[in-house]
């Protein structure tokens, strides 16, 4: 049997944007269905055992996993809204329905708005050797050590110094591994240097202008083989050097993951400062379909406190469109696009807005990567 | 440099130290928070208002070294745990922590500089992990003056090794 749920508003995705997007628009009285492929909601906050930054009246100084916790309480207690967790949609069609797998059943939902709110896939590197037993994602080990408490090895490279790899450092080193290194191509470290400072003073090495060559072992990680890079990142020759280790830990980026959005015919572009592919939106994350808006990490990578203030944005214009007016809605709309502007208005935010200066206007639509696919 | 080891240069350090008389004079905070970063529960955390309010969200932090009471109640609230309190006087330096097992008071532990290294003995003086400081312990020891502007973090655990 092949159930159809109408609903006012479908939020794909339970992680920080879709659990702010759903939130926004249930207090409007918006009738909301979250679909979350996890068996529990709270995407990447859940993994985040460290305190966020930003502006304390957006939660910063607190830690991701009570952040995520907080908002699943408050979304549990909103009879609007119906979590569907263990559940993962699977397509869009023609007729506006999105299918849903969730229960060994197979759901269609009909939903006068979408928020597509599904995050992003971390980035693989090439090295010989990268799929020996011992070469992890970070995600994978966040997932492993916060999550399930298993540690992935006692002794650790870190590719990438942006701050996915330094926070995990960190969380590592919290959880008693050595971490031998961190390892960074480019010739500056990416990410906050207070975190970059935390762990170099426990006495974990930086190396700028570094990356892997090789890993080393037969049937798992032994070692890894380093690099130096020159300026314009080629491998400098006999400067070789092996680090043993058990791990290699990858965090060398994130992409948007938008199949959803492809297939539902928005207009995307590639946007090398957000990630990869991103749909064209206007400044309420409406896409092109106008059924569709899209929030967080989907959106273009950035941290989860963008991802937060862009799902309630999203979650009350879907809401108002929808027929849920309320009176502090220009007002508030508009409190949220300043706290936005803010937060990506410094140096750190310089890249975002390159890239977002790429995801707007008709011009951008026609270079649609996609459009030879209809 | 800073951006490609993690280590604060001097003149980075400089940028955020006061100068001899008012270290002089008793407990003050140094902020070692370099980049500007979209960030501000540090002003928050201030009961004397000494840290300046945030014009611009990505501002650094900036201190009023004669308003700070050295009091230490922003050293737990920096998410970056970039923040120490120097007690120049006593020989004391206050520092946010977070690792198992916690030193106790008493215990002899070594001192780390910003680059990791063991560079001296230090001893435990006050260990504070209350709730509101949500996990993040705040350690103050006691060790020789001329470590004080060096000593950054500490290692629990047998001092032989």
């Amino acid at each position: 049997m092949i159930l159809l749920i109408n609903t006012d508003l479908l939020v794909i995705g339970g992680g920080p944007a879709g659990m702010t997007a759903a939130l926004k628009a249930a207090k409007r009285k918006a009738e909301v269905i979250i679909v979350e492929r996890y068996h529990e909601l709270g995407g990447q906050l859940t993994k985040q055992t460290h305190r966020f930054f930003g502006s304390k009246s957006e939660q910063a100084g607190t830690r991701g996993i009570d952040i995520a916790r907080g908002l699943t309480k408050e979304i549990q207690n909103m009879s609007e809204i119906k979590v569907l967790t263990e559940a993962t949609a699977q397509g869009y069609y023609e007729d506006k329905i999105v299918t849903v797998s969730y229960q060994n059943k197979f759901r269609k939902i009909r939903a006068k708005r979408i928020i597509i709110a599904t995050g992003a896939s971390e980035k693989m590197m090439l090295f010989e050797n990268n799929d020996l037993p011992g070469v992890y994602g970070a995600g994978a080990i966040q997932t492993l050590m916060n999550l399930y408490g298993i540690l992935p090895g006692k002794k650790v490279i870190m590719v990438g110094a942006g701050n996915i790899g330094l926070i995990v450092s960190y969380q590592l080193l919290q959880a008693g591994v050595e971490v031998k290194a961190v390892i960074e191509a480019d010739s500056e470290i990416g990410g906050y240097l207070v975190h970059a400072s935390k762990i170099r003073r426990t006495g974990v090495p930086i190396y700028t202008g570094h990356s892997v060559k090789s890993a080393i072992g037969e049937s798992s990680v032994k070692g890894a083989e380093i690099i130096k890079l020159d300026e314009n990142w080629q491998m400098i020759t006999g400067t070789e050097r092996f680090i043993k280790a058990d791990t290699i830990c990858l965090a060398v980026g994130l992409r948007p993951l938008v199949s959803l959005l492809i297939q539902a015919d928005c207009a995307m572009v590639y946007v090398p400062e957000l990630g990869g592919d991103v749909p064209i939106r206007d400044e309420n994350l409406k896409t092109t379909n106008d059924q569709i808006f899209v929030a967080g990490d989907a959106a273009g990578i950035e941290e989860a406190t963008a991802a937060m203030l862009e799902g309630e944005i999203a979650g009350l214009k879907a809401a108002s469109e929808i027929g849920y007016l309320s009176e502090d809605v220009v007002e508030e709309t508009r409190r949220l696009k300043r706290e936005l502007k803010k937060l990506r208005g410094g140096p750190i935010g310089r890249k975002i807005r390159r890239g977002l200066s790429k995801v707007r206007g008709d011009d951008n639509v026609k270079k649609n990567r996609y459009s030879h696919l209809r | 440099m800073l951006k490609r080891t993690g280590i604060p240069t001097s003149d980075d350090l400089q940028s955020v130290t006061p100068d001899k008389e008012r270290l002089l004079e008793g407990p003050v905070a140094i902020i070692e928070c370099f980049n500007e970063i979209p960030c501000d529960p540090c002003f928050y955390s201030c009961p004397f208002k000494a840290i300046k309010k945030f014009d611009d969200i990505n501002d650094k932090p900036e201190l009023d070294y004669s308003k700070c009471t050295g009091c230490g109640n922003c050293i737990a609230s920096c998410p970056g745990l970039a923040i120490f309190v120097v007690d120049y006087p006593k020989n004391r330096l206050s520092l946010p922590y977070e690792f198992l097992p916690l030193p106790s008071v008493g215990d002899k532990v070594w001192g780390l500089n910003r680059a990791g290294k063991s560079i001296c003995q230090v001893e435990v003086i006050k260990v504070k992990d209350p709730d509101k400081n949500d996990k993040t312990a705040v350690i103050t020891i006691r060790l020789s003056k001329k470590y004080l502007m060096e000593v950054r973090h500490i290692k629990v655990g047998d001092l032989d090794e």
